[in-house]
């Protein structure tokens, strides 16, 4: 027993002394000529799927430029930090990086909303491309946050476009029932309002079926949807391990596959491949385009892999989730010349922040970076920091995703006035309050 | 203890303050009040978090919207809690056990459900409500030592509270319930007034801790901050602090909530020492886990009534050996 308990006091020493001697807070180091560039990423958890092919798309692109000589001679130098889309993790990576931070991008909604107030105060631009707050597509409200493509507003309008033009016309959509499923959270109730009004001004009806994180147990709610709510269409916000969830139980109940259409948060190889050939026919949105067939992404393959800089399994290279992490790099590093070319070295968060805010990816520029036809066109500006974008729709063919519309735009006045209405409740929420 | 904790502005960095010290006393606290009705008067509590949340909306919601001013807030967002609290503990003088924990399960996916679906609370369709800047009397609460003091004297004065009210009558009345509540309300323990009481304080002490979270750490009242895994992480707080003490709450919440840091940060920099590259990101990012996971394991191997125990042990050790400490006599905190 002695001897036991001398051993324990030995661990015990032990991890008190690592507690000492490794330094919680980060030594990452900027050298002079680059760019440290720290980075929130998912490896672990039920939402790793999509999230690290995002990651690995940007590293690459990063690595791209990096071999062309960087941006104006700065090379960019990333470090990851951890935080499995948990809220709590993402704050401490926030405060362990702090002061470093060039543009903080967790792919997380949630923890947008928990960072937004530190980011604001600091002066370091969040982004979360297709999500984060709607409403921070006003520029003025929210200086430093961006939704930057597709806010879920815009996100659930066009989708609901889409369905109009499926039944053959807006007005088709009369006493037609939607059901929703999707995460109970700051990502999956965001396109609630929308759906309010468009019900109300089209006349269709429509049902929430919220499941609560991580939304891996759904045979509940489609038996629900589908025997007793009869629903004409289905539409998902789901994200990771749960997007594979509803092919099996769409199966199950005999619901037909063609009628179900995911957000574009579950349009990634990763998340429809589980189900495999079950999935076929089903539909998802996208905000880019997918497949290989893109300069920069051709040369990325040609210079990155072949020099085994890779940072991603090969064959991911030109799925979903990869290409939309190089349309992330594309504009990060974008941000960041602008900001070296007007501010000048060294750059910090305010300067790439005003950097994003002067972006202005047209087709001529597009062209030049080797993306046409991979991204829309972005403009940005001190009032707008993007989210009024359009949609594809794609379809799983059992092994791959083809685009099968074009381009559908979200209903612009009806996502404009929410915005506006939202970010003047905010304002209010949080001015300050009388000193008492 | 006190004295350092004190200090820490002065000897720590920001980051220490902000992402280490306030979330760790903050759930510390409602580990403590976990620890009240599970630990103290064997009751146990699944609904953890979502008392947390009720505290933390109801007073951003008593501030931001009402002016309340703070202290008031932090004070409404306990009460509302414990309230709920009340009602939510009424199953235990029926059952206990693993059906209380259902019971008690029940609660918080009620209550999340609520605080996102009746419109009044305007969390909405974001599920979260921001503060507007934290101000007493004039101070502007808003830098991290501000911050940290603020949080500081709350969960100080409670725990103070909660250290002499399990060594009080009451404490001894939950005990007696605990070891056998037939028996103790033989003996004249009243089990309805002391289980619900048990509750009640806990519940409180979660509520306090969910406003502290919106004053004095995050700035917003999220709802997915307090969803089910949270209030089974406070849970492991005091079973691997030690169920039925003061301290093992404060020693269980630093264990979960920065054990997976330090490991994370550690292998990184091990990682880095052999040049990168030799092991990828992907495998360290989940070796974390695993190595977490057998920390658990060894510890409650080790001593299955958890770090308090532990810290008492070793505290005596030195004590032995330099007769400086006072600790195995009791009288420390």
């Amino acid at each position: 027993m002695k001897k036991a308990g001398m051993w324990c006091k030995a661990v015990l020493a032990g991890v008190a002394a690592v507690a000492v001697a490794v330094p919680f807070a980060a030594q990452a180091q900027q050298y002079k000529g680059e760019i440290l560039h720290p980075m929130m990423v998912t490896r672990t958890g039920p939402f790793a799927t999509a999230s690290t092919g995002v990651t690995a798309g940007q590293q690459d692109y990063y690595t791209l430029v990096n071999m062309a000589g960087g941006i104006d001679g700065y090379k960019i130098v990333w470090e990851e930090c951890e935080f499995e889309y948990k809220v709590p993790r993402a704050l401490e990576c926030y405060e362990r990086y702090k002061g470093k931070w060039k543009m903080v991008y967790p792919n997380s909604t949630p923890a947008i909303f928990a960072l937004a107030e530190r980011v604001t105060k600091d002066e370091v631009l969040a982004i979360n491309l297709a999500g984060g707050r709607s409403d921070s597509s006003d520029g003025e409200t929210f200086p430093y946050l961006a939704p930057v493509i597709a806010n879920f507003w815009a996100q659930a309008t066009s989708t609901i476009a889409y369905i109009g033009q499926l039944e053959g016309g807006m007005d088709k959509l009369k006493g037609k029932k939607i059901a929703y499923i999707h995460l109970d959270n700051d990502y999956g109730r965001q396109p609630f309002p929308m759906f309010d009004e468009l019900a109300k001004k089209y006349g269709f009806e429509w049902k929430s079926w919220a499941l609560s994180w991580p939304a891996l147990e759904q045979s509940a709610a489609w038996v629900d949807i589908a025997r007793r709510y009869r629903a004409d269409y289905v539409v998902g916000w789901l994200y990771g391990q749960s997007c594979a969830v509803p092919y099996t139980e769409i199966a199950k109940v005999g619901y037909p596959m063609n009628k179900y259409i995911g957000s574009l948060w579950c349009g990634t190889e990763d998340d429809v491949g589980p189900a495999g050939p079950l999935a076929k026919d089903t539909v998802t949105a996208n905000f880019h385009g997918v497949g290989k067939d893109f300069p920069v992404i051709k040369e990325i393959e040609a210079k990155v892999y072949k020099a085994g800089k890779g940072n991603a399994d090969p064959a991911r290279v030109g799925s979903v989730a990869y290409n939309r992490g190089v349309i992330t790099g594309i504009i990060i590093v974008e941000a960041m010349r602008n900001g070296l070319k007007a501010k000048g070295a060294p750059l910090d968060g305010k300067k790439v922040r005003d950097g994003y805010r002067m972006i202005k990816l047209d087709d001529a520029r597009l062209k030049q970076l080797g993306a046409t036809g991979l991204m829309p066109n972005l403009v940005f500006s001190e009032k707008y920091h993007g989210g009024m974008d359009s949609q594809l729709f794609q379809k799983w063919d059992g092994t791959k995703f083809t685009t099968i519309s074009k381009w559908i735009p979200p209903d612009q006045a009806m996502v404009q006035a929410k915005i506006d209405d939202s970010a003047k409740a905010f304002r209010e929420q949080t001015k300050a309050a009388p000193a008492k | 203890m006190l004295a350092m904790a004190v200090a820490a502005p002065f000897l720590l960095s920001e980051y220490w303050i902000k992402a280490i010290l306030i979330p760790t006393i903050i759930f510390g606290l409602s580990a403590l009040g976990l620890n009240i009705v599970s630990g103290y008067a064997g009751l146990i509590s699944m609904g953890q978090a979502a008392f947390m949340a009720l505290g933390a909306f109801s007073a951003v919601i008593a501030y931001g919207r009402f002016g309340v001013p703070v202290p008031l807030a932090i004070l409404l967002g306990g009460t509302v809690a414990a309230l709920v609290g009340v009602v939510v503990g009424t199953p235990s003088l029926r059952i206990k056990g693993l059906y209380l924990m259902v019971a008690t399960l029940a609660s918080q996916f009620i209550i999340i459900w609520a605080l996102q679906r009746v419109p009044w609370t305007g969390s909405g369709s974001f599920a979260t409500l921001n503060t507007p800047p934290v101000r007493i009397a004039g101070f502007d609460f808003s830098t991290p030592t501000a911050k940290y003091y603020l949080v500081l004297v709350v969960v100080a004065v409670m725990t103070l509270f909660g250290w002499n009210l399990v060594r009080s009558r009451i404490g001894r009345a939950w005990m007696a319930l605990r070891e056998h509540d037939i028996a103790a309300s033989i003996m004249g323990v009243s089990m309805l007034r002391y289980k619900l009481l048990a509750f009640l304080v806990s519940s409180f002490y979660a509520g306090v801790a969910g406003s502290l979270v919106v004053f004095g750490w995050t700035g917003a009242a999220s709802v997915q901050e307090y969803e089910l895994d949270v209030s089974i992480k406070i849970l492991g707080m005091i079973i691997i602090g030690g169920l039925g003490s003061v301290l093992g709450s404060f020693l269980g919440a630093a264990f979960i909530l920065l054990l997976p840091i330090l490991i994370a940060v550690a292998m990184q920099r091990v990682a880095a020492l052999t040049g990168g590259g030799t092991v990828s990101v992907d495998v360290l990012a989940n070796a974390e886990h695993v190595v977490f996971g057998a920390l658990i394991l060894f510890f409650l191997i080790r001593e299955p009534q958890g770090l308090a125990k532990l810290w008492f042990g070793l505290a005596g050790w030195v004590d032995r050996r330099t007769g400086t400490f006072n600790a195995t006599k009791g009288g420390r905190k």
